[in-house]
């Protein structure tokens, strides 16, 4: 076999997909949303709680988002913001997606009574908004950033958990897995060596749905107050907090919303690339 | 018949299944209503007799049934921040807060449908592409935010409302509708959104079949197979995410009726979260549950009237 560089297997690799225009167009935004993160890691203008006697200033060189009304840098404070959500949102996403991979694929494999009992509490959960989930569970174990987190994360649970039961109950009757059994493997390695790797296709876009939606929440949460407390920033709560001051300067609420619209919009055009196109209805 | 004497049995359980849950996980967390109500310094003796007073040492079951009984008759309880009876601290937001949601559903179905059926209609065509485009940018756009800049661009800029002035349903009806519009606007545009591009798919896949080519042969037109035959079809997942989306409706709308100062049920469950004030966060929470629960049933008996598929199986 040719051996080919990472880059150009890539670039075919993109080339092929159904929308190949919606998946590039993702990836630049999203690459920008994790170039800000990113050099925030090491730089930012101005410490993210940093005061200045320079309250409400419109953007200008110095402040590239202006200030806010205590003023702080809202810039600044957009690169720390957008890594906490960005972090909460994988946090979710990982606690969501274990657990939720897990319990699918015990009880989508095993069946039976167990089957049934966690599916009726998946079935109760999932009807609920995750908002309303978290809401719930952040009322009972109390607000801040990682508790949001692990709201958020078993707030996601049902519903990777349902797609991923539903996908073991069609792959477990195949051939292949019935050769895995017919040479002696156990069922443990048959669940999560042979039947996970079919499941990643639809993982997948779940995980990025998913992840949006974590986005989403995460946002909803913190402009509720719940979540990360002041002064440290989160992006919904700088637009809570600049709601007041938006009609003065909009850029306090602009900034941080744009960048949660572009961290969402660039994974959910890479998903929508990556979705198969259906037909038309004129054929 | 059967079905539904059926659905509705499962719709019971689940009740009862929830509202323990959310009983005891608040009665686990919560500690000791007592200790709440009169602080960490009260005698043992007030303590004491607060809790006989509270019926607070029967056994938990009992007081899940009294708990039960009393939401069910309309005694929520008593709020221990403001010794108020909850219920008359959520009566008069229960309603906005429904009220809202209900609104933006109807927005959704009005801008989602047509929608989704123009451009399933002429997909592939221009007007199908920039719409695709756009709706992708909705769906983005977290209700909250997008509340801000409706309240920006059509209160400030175009002088329709005045964002913060809202007015109760009692005083002026007219007042109350055309300031509710652009909240529910800014609830209904994302969910609008993702209806119109999931009937748009769900058309799409009905297209391919082989009924859509038959009825194609008989001679219909375009609208006529695209209305009497593929709409039935497609309008079945579009259903289920509708039912979905009424739930996910009255989240939306805890948060957006803090952008636009409406005096639902978002403040007053989010300050007694922060205050721990147990009764009123379970009675608010056991409320939405409750229409949640029976909004998932509706969608089931609907579902199987609209397809009547389902009952054979």
């Amino acid at each position: 076999m040719e051996k080919t560089s990472f880059r150009q297997r890539f670039k075919t690799y993109v080339s092929h997909l159904p929308h190949p225009g919606y998946f590039r167009a993702g990836l630049v935004i999203t690459a920008i949303v994790l170039f800000v993160i990113i050099v925030g890691i090491f730089y930012m203008p101005y410490g993210p709680t940093e005061l200045s006697p320079d309250r409400l200033q419109d953007p200008s060189l110095l402040h590239l988002m202006g200030t806010d009304k205590m003023g702080r840098d809202v810039f600044s404070r957009v690169m720390y913001g957008s890594r906490v959500t960005l972090l909460v949102a994988m946090g979710t996403m990982i606690i969501g997606a274990g657990c939720g991979i897990l319990i699918g694929a015990l009880t989508g494999f095993y069946g039976g009574a167990l089957d049934e009992v966690v599916m009726r509490i998946m079935d109760a959960l999932f009807a609920f908004p995750n908002v309303l989930l978290a809401l719930v569970l952040v009322s009972l174990f109390g607000s801040g950033t990682f508790r949001v987190m692990w709201a958020l994360g078993i707030a996601f649970i049902p519903s990777f958990a349902r797609v991923v039961r539903s996908e073991y109950i069609r792959c477990k009757h195949m051939d292949y897995v019935k050769n895995a059994r017919l040479q002696g493997v156990g069922n443990l390695r048959v669940i999560f060596v042979h039947i996970l790797p079919n499941v990643k296709g639809v993982l997948l876009s779940n995980l990025l749905i998913g992840f949006n939606n974590a986005v989403l929440a995460e946002a909803g949460l913190s402009f509720l107050g719940i979540g990360s407390q002041p002064p440290y920033a989160s992006l919904g709560q700088m637009i809570a907090e600049g709601q007041e001051v938006f009609f003065r300067v909009p850029s306090c609420v602009l900034g941080p919303g744009i960048v949660i619209v572009l961290m969402v919009l660039g994974f959910s055009l890479m998903g929508e690339g990556i979705r198969t196109a259906s037909g038309t209805l004129e054929e | 018949m059967r079905y539904v004497f059926k659905k509705c049995g499962t719709m019971l359980l689940t009740l009862i299944v929830v509202s323990l849950c959310l009983f005891i996980a608040f009665w686990l967390i919560s500690g000791d209503p007592a200790t709440h109500i009169l602080g960490t310094g009260a005698t043992p003796e007030r303590l004491q007799a607060l809790r006989e007073e509270l019926g607070l040492n029967a056994p938990l079951f009992v007081r899940y049934f009294r708990w039960l009984k009393g939401f069910l008759t309309g005694d929520l309880g008593t709020s221990y921040v403001y010794s108020l009876p909850v219920r008359d601290l959520l009566a008069s937001k229960i309603p906005v807060t429904f009220f809202l949601a209900v609104f933006s559903f109807v927005l959704v179905c009005l801008i989602g449908i047509p929608l989704g059926l123009y451009t399933g209609r002429h997909a592939g065509g221009r007007a199908d592409k920039i719409i695709m485009v756009c709706n992708q940018v909705i769906m983005s756009i977290p209700p909250f935010f997008s509340g801000i800049l409706i309240s920006w661009v059509f209160g400030m800029i175009l002088h329709l409302f005045a964002p913060g002035g809202y007015v109760p349903f009692s005083k002026s009806a007219p007042a109350f509708f055309s300031y509710m519009i652009f909240p529910a606007i800014a609830i209904a545009l994302p969910r609008a959104a993702m209806t119109a591009k999931l009937l748009r798919g769900s058309i799409l896949e009905e297209a391919g079949k082989d009924y859509t080519r038959t009825a194609y042969s008989r001679g219909n037109t375009v609208n006529g197979v695209l209305f009497h035959h593929v709409f039935k079809n497609a309008f079945l997942p579009v259903l289920t995410f509708l039912g979905m989306s009424l739930a996910n409706m009255l989240a939306g709308s805890l948060v957006v009726e803090r952008v636009f100062n409406i005096p639902g049920m978002s403040n007053t469950l989010l300050t007694s979260i922060g205050n721990r004030d147990y009764p009123v966060v379970l009675a608010a929470v056991m409320w939405i549950a409750f229409v949640i629960i029976v909004i998932n049933l509706a969608v089931d008996l609907l579902y199987r009237v609209l397809d009547p598929r389902t009952a054979q199986e």
